[in-house]
């Protein structure tokens, strides 16, 4: 294709991008450069139903003419990303030079919020993700093994879990094993233990909310593969059978192989969706255990005090995070696509 | 997560206003437009509803109950014209309101209307009423008196914490229940606010006098959060996940024997709904403890009323003021008397309201109305979990917290 051609090809996809991409980008990196207004504050009477006292509140007037004079609020550099609340790297430098030991140094870092999330965060990515790309390849497997009326009535239910709203489908799993739900009163009766509480320890809440990632996002990946599946060559698998191979060996020398561009693809979506996890943290209530990077935001967006440089920050944090996520796959795909290309 | 709404959510006991009476004449003059915003709670339909009724003759009035209402309240009513005339407030949201400048004084209004008014439901501000207030509400003591009669404690041997604790003892020894107390403790603003309620029963200040300084890494602190703890230690192991809703149920559902909720529940746990009759006929209400030694009880009074917009016309300000006054009447409190502890003239106090009276009868401070307090609030909320959980210090986690506080202070503009 002509350049030029190209260039008239792409430039709508390239407007909207820019429009709906680079500017919103743009305005929260510059967001997250800047702190509120100092407010003016005066002491005053405040009187109610439960008597009078001396309080302290804003001068409004005295305010908006700070606003008015610098309306995007005082430029504070790098400072939402360097404090405590965030990168804090003061409080990681005295950590790392107060601790006796790493496991002192970590347990100092883990109570920095930034870093507890991020913490979780990391794990539940790097765990949910290879753990959907299996069970969806094996899913895919059975699915496609079964007899030609058993798919499509098979296929619908493995979807259920992806089509659930994640809001309320992690809601129905944090009913589910609470002591008098199905999943947590079967634990009790199991381990013969009634005070068991799944929502209780840091390491159990974990391990369900890494429990339901799995089971939210493993459909996406068997639903790829089964595509994938329908269109391995015939003729190899028998070509394959008739040297003897058994069905495993087919799946690992024929089948796999085969699959290697879905994997790429469905670890970079798995990747960035995973380490964007909110929805599950809110429904369990897991803020005291566990917690991450996009619940930070939510959490400084919703509260009765909206940090909005603070939130900004995360957000340029978060992307940042992806990115790196991201980078070893991208090159390893364009060296790929570099070595066909040639 | 949020304030009030949560709490009073599940008073189920609204009585359904008459809408016969589609018209009534409020004395609202000329055309106006009157919108009104609020929480979604039953007490707030009587008087959302009530307010209604002045529709008509080139009057409108339109309302909206939202969940979400804080959420609304700012962009809504940055606007000019603002998008509702006028809304409901509370402790916290009306300092929101404030901050930005977004309500308007009432006084003469109040002067030319509010001659109904008692003068407490007055909220004062710097000299001016900026708000009008119609209701209370308070975190306070949920009994058991069937399974404290068992273990030998009385109803007035309930008044400090440290005898809640060992009533909470005595009930784990005697095998009736192993966790037998709850606290609304759900990590964030639950939590938060069980923190400022103990804290105030200290009596000491959050801050330094005058200022935005932050002032809980001391004595007082410690003694608030190690009594957290200790009530923490009688509650089930999932307590940093209890919110009203949870705690609501777990009362219901027979499991527990002394709790600390808001008194907007107490309606719907007295209700012949999702409980049985041997839990409801044995629940009680008292003031919420004090602690510590303290004198005050360990809680914060909390109000609902209304506030005007600034940016709308004169004319729609008035009329909204007129019809927020008809739907704060006292015709409007005998229709629902039981719905809420209403501040208004002609209200009846029930058994459900015995709590909240009770505390705010002994002292209890109200929720500190100060711009910085939702830091305070949220910073309580998130960094207190650790050491709830065992894993920290006392020490530690006022210092977290203040720490939190004060990079949030910082980027609001306060400190």
């Amino acid at each position: 294709m002509a350049h030029r051609t190209f260039f008239w090809f792409i430039i709508p996809s390239l407007a909207a991008m820019i429009l709906f991409i680079a500017f919103p980008v743009i305005s929260v990196i510059t967001q997250s450069l800047h702190v509120e207004h100092e407010k003016v504050l005066i002491v005053s009477e405040n009187c109610g139903p439960f008597g009078c006292k001396q309080i302290t509140s804003i001068d409004v007037a005295a305010t908006a003419q700070l606003k008015s004079d610098q309306p995007l609020g005082r430029f504070s550099g790098f400072d939402n990303y360097t404090n405590r609340n965030h990168l804090a790297f003061d409080e990681v430098v005295l950590a790392w030079q107060s601790s006796q030991s790493m496991s002192a140094f970590v347990k100092k870092l883990l109570n920095l919020p930034f870093y507890k999330a991020l913490s979780f965060t990391l794990t539940y990515t790097f765990v949910v993700t290879p753990l959907v790309i299996l069970l969806g390849l094996a899913i895919a497997l059975g699915v496609n093994a079964l007899p030609k009326f058993a798919k499509g009535p098979t296929i619908f239910v493995s979807l259920l879990p992806m089509i659930v709203t994640p809001l309320i489908g992690s809601l129905i799993l944090f009913w589910m094993i609470d002591g008098d739900g199905v999943i947590g009163a079967s634990i009790q009766y199991f381990f013969n233990d009634p005070n068991l509480s799944l929502k209780a320890s840091p390491v159990l809440t974990w391990m369900m909310l890494i429990v339901y990632g799995v089971w939210h996002s493993a459909p996406f990946s068997f639903i790829v593969f089964y595509a994938g599946l329908q269109t391995v060559p015939e003729d190899t698998l028998e070509a394959a059978t008739i040297d003897g191979a058994n069905r495993w060996q087919r799946i690992r020398y024929v089948v796999i192989p085969y699959m290697k561009p879905l994997v790429v693809f469905i670890t970079l979506m798995q990747l960035m969706d995973n380490f964007r996890v909110l929805e599950p943290i809110v429904s369990f209530a897991s803020e005291a255990s566990a917690t991450s990077l996009s619940w930070i935001i939510y959490k400084d967006l919703t509260s009765d005090t909206q940090l909005f440089g603070s939130a900004a920050a995360t957000s340029i944090l978060t992307i940042i995070g992806v990115a790196i996520l991201l980078l070893p796959v991208l090159i390893r795909t364009w060296r790929d696509f570099s070595r066909t290309a040639h | 997560m949020s304030t009030i709404k949560t709490m009073a959510l599940s008073v189920t006991a609204a009585a359904v206003l008459s809408s016969s009476a589609a018209f009534a004449d409020c004395g609202i003059k000329g055309n106006a437009n009157v919108s009104i915003l609020g929480n979604d709670f039953p007490a707030l339909h009587a008087v959302f509803s009530a307010a209604e009724q002045c529709a008509g003759n080139g009057v409108t009035v339109t309302k909206n109950h939202n969940k979400d209402y804080k959420d609304l309240m700012v962009p809504a009513l940055s606007s000019s014209p603002a998008e509702y005339s006028t809304l409901h407030v509370s402790n916290a949201t009306l300092v929101t309101l404030m901050n930005d400048g977004l309500v308007r004084p009432l006084d003469d209004l109040i002067e030319k209307y509010g001659s109904g008014l008692n003068k407490a439901q007055l909220v004062t501000v710097n000299g001016q009423v900026m708000a009008v207030a119609f209701m209370a509400n308070a975190q306070h003591l949920f009994y058991r008196s069937d399974i404290l009669n068992q273990v030998g404690v009385k109803a007035d041997q309930l008044e400090t914490y440290e005898q809640v604790l060992a009533a909470a003892k005595a009930i784990r020894e005697a095998g009736i229940m192993e966790y037998p107390v709850a606290l609304n403790t759900k990590a964030g603003w639950n939590l938060g606010e069980e923190f400022v309620n103990m804290y105030l029963g200290t009596g000491a200040d959050m801050f330094m006098p005058g200022t935005a300084k932050i002032n809980i890494n001391n004595a007082h602190g410690i003694a608030t959060l190690n009594m957290l703890k200790s009530l923490a230690s009688y509650s089930h192991p999932d307590f940093l996940t209890f919110d009203s809703n949870a705690t609501q149920a777990l009362w219901e559902g027979d499991k527990l024997a002394l709790a600390t909720m808001w008194g907007s529940r107490t309606a719907g746990i007295l209700d012949d709904e999702g409980s049985s009759e041997k839990v409801v006929n044995n629940t009680d209400f008292a003031s919420a403890p004090t602690f510590n030694e303290g004198t005050v009880p360990a809680s914060s009074l909390w109000w609902d009323g209304f506030a005007v917009a600034k940016n709308v016309s004169d004319a729609d300000a008035e009329a909204s003021f007129i019809a927020m006054m008809n739907g704060i009447s006292t015709e409007m409190v005998q229709a629902n008397n039981d719905v809420a502890t209403w501040l208004v003239k002609g209200y009846k106090p029930s058994k459900a309201a015995k709590g909240v009276t009770a505390t705010a009868m002994n002292g209890a401070s109200p929720y500190p109305m100060l711009p910085f307090m939702g830091a305070l609030h949220g910073a309580a909320g998130s960094e207190l979990t650790d050491f709830l959980q065992g894993n920290e210090s006392a020490e530690q986690a006022l210092a977290d917290m203040e720490a939190a506080y004060t990079v949030a202070a910082k980027e609001k503009g306060f400190l």
